[in-house]
């Protein structure tokens, strides 16, 4: 399995490699270095002189991709794209246009985005597969139907209208936790409920529906006919049996983002004043910074590619079939 | 503490009594029990949707919010509002606006006199104050800073025994061990001296900080410009030391006379250069600031003087998280300064002169909350727990309704909780201009350029900004007659003031001229119904927009239609705005639109965004529509120099004149501005140039307290009933699944 991973590892640098390519390219279509330039600079009183004067202490003064006057190597090193590349891939990440460290500022988001994040990813798993096996336990009754028909409800529901809603009806109109913010310490709990509670419901149309159709492509296997047939109860079926075959799936979609948690949610952490990574991104792409854009999406990509792995690994714990060579 | 404990009793009150009502909701009869006894519940419960801590009730904390993090909070950097509302708390410039009187009046913030200024020719000889602008080949303004003035306690002054500074030697590993300022065992403070003043002068040239007004002072201040290259210089050479020491590069423009005064050296005359002095940029630092946050080992934990500012004014940052809360405090050293007792005739009625003489500030704390969304942060001011709003276009009608006269008032609903509305037109124009340099809409030859005023003329009367304010901007603004707003030199009220071009005054007001005169305007153009007489295809034009979401689409399609009222064919084309900002700068838009906020309330500080040789293409100036007017161009010069006074006026009068009548721009609308502010919040009195106000606000938070306590109680029925509801679903289900289970039992057994 180590041999394993480690090739994943390496598997993982030109995949790096490519998406930080992408992003720069991208980037630079839309921003060019004097755009970014003006933007820090403001709209008044910009001159060109104070526009190279930035562009120089930035480090944006050189090509993009490829030196023509530089000699041997130096076409390709001596180029934004090599300069600003190559530290991240020591984990340097540099610092924001602003002059803040981004490696500091992601330390400091990562946890509140967490916060929301684990919660809403564990409550709503417990919540789904519950609502999922409840739904499978009654299935062909007015139960599964009904239940069904609610799960496409709130399929159909926009996230911001939940997040809407919720704040109005729980924060404005009944009082019960503040409509926005966060804490420090203990303090934070009461900021976390009603983000929580919406994320879990925001989500659960479509989860349950999918674990539902999980478990129903279980349902009529012959493991499960034999374990009805030696006298199993439904609930033991359910949780011992179908819960168990049908988790290389549920692995599948769940394990991959584990990772991803700490990057956060753009919008409920926008509209709850939640200060976490969710909109580090937007922020900076609106700000056209670069160096917070280009580690982000580098964050993102590592994060993923470990999730992938990560899923890898959880199919050997779920089913000793699976063998990673 | 007994309150908290209280709040904690009733919320266990709350969980287990619901837990109590569930169950006996399992018989029927206890239902509607339930309902009425979790109802009861609702009236004995404390608030619980406070989003500050529970220990800051009753304090005097102001509490406003934030939706943009600040990027700049460098005296020599922070330009943007969302920046000034806090240096400007922090910093002190050596002037500032009088908080009452208006038009606005310059008075001391830290000098002892009103600084003077005296001129002198190439050979260095006084001129007098009224001698030419031509004779002036440099001026001297003298200014003397009150003794007595301190610094906000801070570790970078912070001394031992030996009276060496104890900070200033860090290590990597001391710094590594602090993770705010507030870490820092002991603080210090010294007295405010002309050479702080000098330092941060020095600072506007140093390059790694990009002052965004560099390129404009280095035209005025002597020496400026070569100093950044000294500077620049003396980087390379100590590279990897991060702490230029500016004492030890001497700026010929400014000049130490004795620890409290200092002299700047401005080329020529620029009388403006006074309103800079109200600024941020040329706010004292201390050297000791500069060097604490130079050390090795600062800048990777964010401690950097960009972050957090060291200040001799009322208020110090003492916790800096831009991602969620900002929060001023009273600096402790801060003295000396006491509310005006002088106002305009109608401040006394408003009970603005009441705190006249009293020692500011009055407030404690600031708490400064991110909001980035607009609904939470208006729901949480009706909640009571931000003190001033806003109103966004979505609460508008919420808040505000227009009377039978046009007159904006406060709705019933608002009042009934003590609200109360202020408005004031910002000193800001937003305007749609004629690119010049376009053969169509500026013209090349003189018998263009007549036929290219016309069709500017004509449109400027089709476009109705009376309209667009009322439908789009809920009639928050005014339309302009030209582009100084009210209360600048140089604006008029009533017949004096309309644009003679676009309004005729009927019946004792301004009227726009019908579209029968501009259709007659843009035949004369060369357009008659719209066809070119020259190439017989219809007249089409181009309006350069930024990338607009879907909601802006209603107001292209409304600008479409005030074309087509001439029949004019209007194509928009839409793109993000560094394309259009390189548009502009290359003079390849036809019509655009563009805004101005005054740095200062003077009429050079718009007329000059239509003085020629500040035109965008060529010269990278303001003048965005690149208008280029030879006499418009000589009286600007004139006026500029010119002290304020009818003669000035006179001269404004005619630029205008010049302007209305070229049309350049569709003068547009200067915005007024709408806030709100609850009952307990005293003082208030709008001033857009200013920021440096809350020194002067006086909160009430026992009047906040009880308010919010009445209008928060916790409302539990619903929960109560959402509890039930949930059961009494469940219910059938646990019963079929009991049944279930049984029968297989039953089966199993059989």
């Amino acid at each position: 399995m180590l041999n394993y991973i480690i090739r994943r590892i390496l598997y993982a640098l030109p995949i790096l490699a490519g998406v930080n390519l992408i992003t720069f390219t991208l980037f630079f279509v839309v921003n060019t270095p004097d755009d970014m330039a003006r933007m820090h600079l403001g709209t008044k009183h910009v001159t060109e002189e104070a526009i190279w004067k930035w562009k120089e202490e930035h480090g944006y003064n050189k090509p993009l991709l490829y030196h023509e006057t530089a000699p041997g190597l130096n076409k390709f090193t001596d180029t934004i794209f090599f300069e600003k590349s190559v530290a991240m891939f020591a984990f340097d990440f540099g610092r924001a246009d602003d002059g803040r460290d981004i490696a500091h500022e992601i330390q400091s988001r990562m946890w509140p985005s967490l916060a929301i994040a684990l919660p809403v990813f564990l409550l709503g798993l417990l919540a789904y597969i519950t609502f999922a096996l409840t739904m499978i336990f009654f299935r062909a009754t007015y139960i599964d139907f009904w239940g069904v028909i609610l799960c496409v409800m709130l399929m159909s529901i926009s996230s911001l209208f939940y997040i809407i809603g919720g704040q109005f009806l729980i924060g404005k109109l009944w009082h019960l936790v503040p409509i926005s913010g966060y804490g420090s310490g203990l303090n934070i709990g009461r900021f976390l409920v009603l983000p929580v509670v919406i994320g879990v419901i925001s989500s659960a149309g479509a989860n349950t529906r999918w674990y539902r159709t999980l478990f129903l492509e279980e349902i009529n296997k012959e493991y499960v006919r034999t374990a009805r047939a030696k006298g199993l109860s439904e609930s033991a079926v359910l949780f011992r049996h179908i819960l168990k075959n049908a988790m290389i799936p549920i692995l599948t979609g769940t394990v991959a983002v584990i990772p991803l948690l700490f990057l956060g949610g753009l919008i409920t952490e926008s509209f709850f004043g939640i200060p976490g990574l969710g909109s580090y991104t937007i922020d900076a792409i609106q700000s056209q910074d670069f160096a917070v854009v280009r580690a982000m999406v580098f964050l993102g990509s590592l994060l993923y590619i470990a999730g992938l792995v990560l899923t890898d690994i959880s199919y050997t714990l779920a089913d000793p079939r699976v063998r990673l060579e | 503490m007994k309150k908290i404990r209280l709040q904690i009793i009733c919320k266990h009150c709350f969980f287990v009594l619901i837990h109590f009502f569930s169950r006996l909701a399992f018989h029927r009869k206890s239902f509607f029990g339930l309902y009425f006894l979790t109802l009861a519940l609702s009236g004995c419960a404390d608030i619980w949707n406070n989003p500050y801590p529970s220990p800051d009730s009753g304090k005097n904390i102001l509490y406003s919010a934030f939706a943009e993090r600040p990027k700049h909070l460098d005296p020599v950097q922070s330009y943007s509002s969302n920046e000034i509302q806090f240096t400007a708390q922090i910093y002190q410039p050596p002037l500032q606006y009088h908080f009452l009187k208006r038009p606005l009046v310059l008075i001391s913030q830290t000098v002892s006199n009103m600084p003077t200024v005296r001129y002198f020719d190439n050979n260095d000889t006084p001129l007098p104050a009224d001698a030419a602008d031509t004779q002036i080949a440099y001026s001297v303004y003298e200014i003397s800073i009150r003794p007595g003035i301190r610094y906000q306690p801070h570790p970078a002054f912070a001394r031992d025994e030996q009276n060496e500074l104890l900070y200033h030697a860090l290590t990597a590993q001391d710094i590594q061990r602090i993770d705010k300022i507030s870490d820092f065992e002991h603080s210090g403070t010294r007295e405010l001296v002309a050479d702080d003043y000098i330092y941060q002068i020095k600072r506007l040239a140093h390059p790694s900080l990009h002052s965004p007004i560099f390129g404009l002072m280095a035209d005025y201040i002597t020496g400026l410009r070569e100093y950044a290259d000294i500077l620049k210089e003396q980087a390379k050479i100590q590279s990897g030391n991060t702490f230029l020491d500016l004492r030890n590069f001497p700026l010929s423009g400014v000049e130490q006379i004795d620890s409290h005064t200092y002299r700047i050296r401005i080329q020529g005359k620029y009388p403006q250069f006074i309103y800079w002095l109200t600024m941020a940029f040329f706010a004292p630092v201390p050297w000791e600031a500069d060097h604490f946050f130079s050390q090795p080992g600062m800048a990777e934990k964010n401690f950097t003087l960009d972050w957090y500012p060291v200040g001799t004014g009322p208020y110090m940052l003492t916790e800096n998280n831009p991602n969620r809360i900002m929060v001023l405090e009273r600096n402790p050293n801060f003295q000396g300064e006491f509310y005006p007792d002088e106002g305009m005739p109608e401040d006394v009625t408003k009970g603005l002169l009441q705190d006249a003489g009293e020692p500011l500030p009055f407030i404690d704390k600031i708490v400064y909350s991110r909001e980035k969304e607009s609904i939470p942060y208006w729901n949480k001011f009706l909640q009571g727990y931000y003190d001033a709003s806003s109103i966004g276009s979505d609460s508008f009608d919420q808040a505000v309704q227009i009377t039978g006269q046009g007159e904006a008032t406060i709705t019933e609903e608002m009042e009934a909780q003590g609200i109360r509305l202020e408005t004031a037109v910002a000193p800001s124009t937003y305007y749609m201009g004629f690119n010049m340099l376009d053969p169509v809409v500026g013209g090349r030859t003189s018998e263009e350029k007549a036929s290219a005023r016309k069709l500017r003329q004509a449109i400027s009367i089709a476009i109705n900004y009376e309209e667009y304010l009322s439908i789009f901007a809920n009639g928050r603004g005014i339309a302009a007659q030209s582009p100084i707003p009210p209360g600048i030199e140089g604006y008029h009220e009533g017949e004096a003031g309309i644009n003679p071009v676009v309004y005729e005054w009927h019946n004792g007001e301004a009227r726009r001229k019908s579209i029968s005169q501009a259709k007659i305007l843009l035949a004369e153009a060369g357009y008659p119904g719209g066809i070119s007489r020259k190439t017989g295809k219809p007249l089409v034009l181009y309006y350069d927009v930024t990338a607009r979401s879907a909601d802006d689409r209603s107001v292209l399609d409304w600008m479409r239609k005030q074309f087509r009222k001439i029949d004019i064919q209007l194509v928009v084309r839409s793109t993000d705005y560094n394309r259009f900002q390189d548009k502009i700068r290359k003079g390849n838009a036809q019509i655009f639109e563009w805004g101005w906020n005054a740095d200062y309330p003077d009429p050079e500080n718009f007329l000059f965004l239509l003085y020629g040789p500040q035109g965008k293409v060529g010269n990278s100036g303001e003048n965005a529509a690149n208008y280029d007017n030879a006499e418009f161009n000589r009286l600007f010069e004139q006026m500029k120099n010119m002290e304020h006074g009818p003669q000035r006026i006179n001269i404004i009068d005619r630029m205008i004149a010049i302007l209305r009548e070229d049309a350049p721009w569709l003068w547009g609308y200067h915005p007024k501005e709408f806030a709100l502010f609850h009952a307990w919040y005293k003082n208030v009195k709008p001033n857009r140039m200013s920021y440096n106000l809350i020194k002067y606000y006086r909160i009430d938070p026992e009047l906040r307290d009880q308010k919010r306590n009445e209008w928060n109680k916790p409302v539990l029925w619903p929960t109560g009933i959402a509890t039930a509801l949930l059961i009494f679903i469940l219910l059938p289900a646990w019963v079929a699944y009991r049944r279930k289970q049984q029968q297989s039992a039953t089966h199993q057994t059989a």
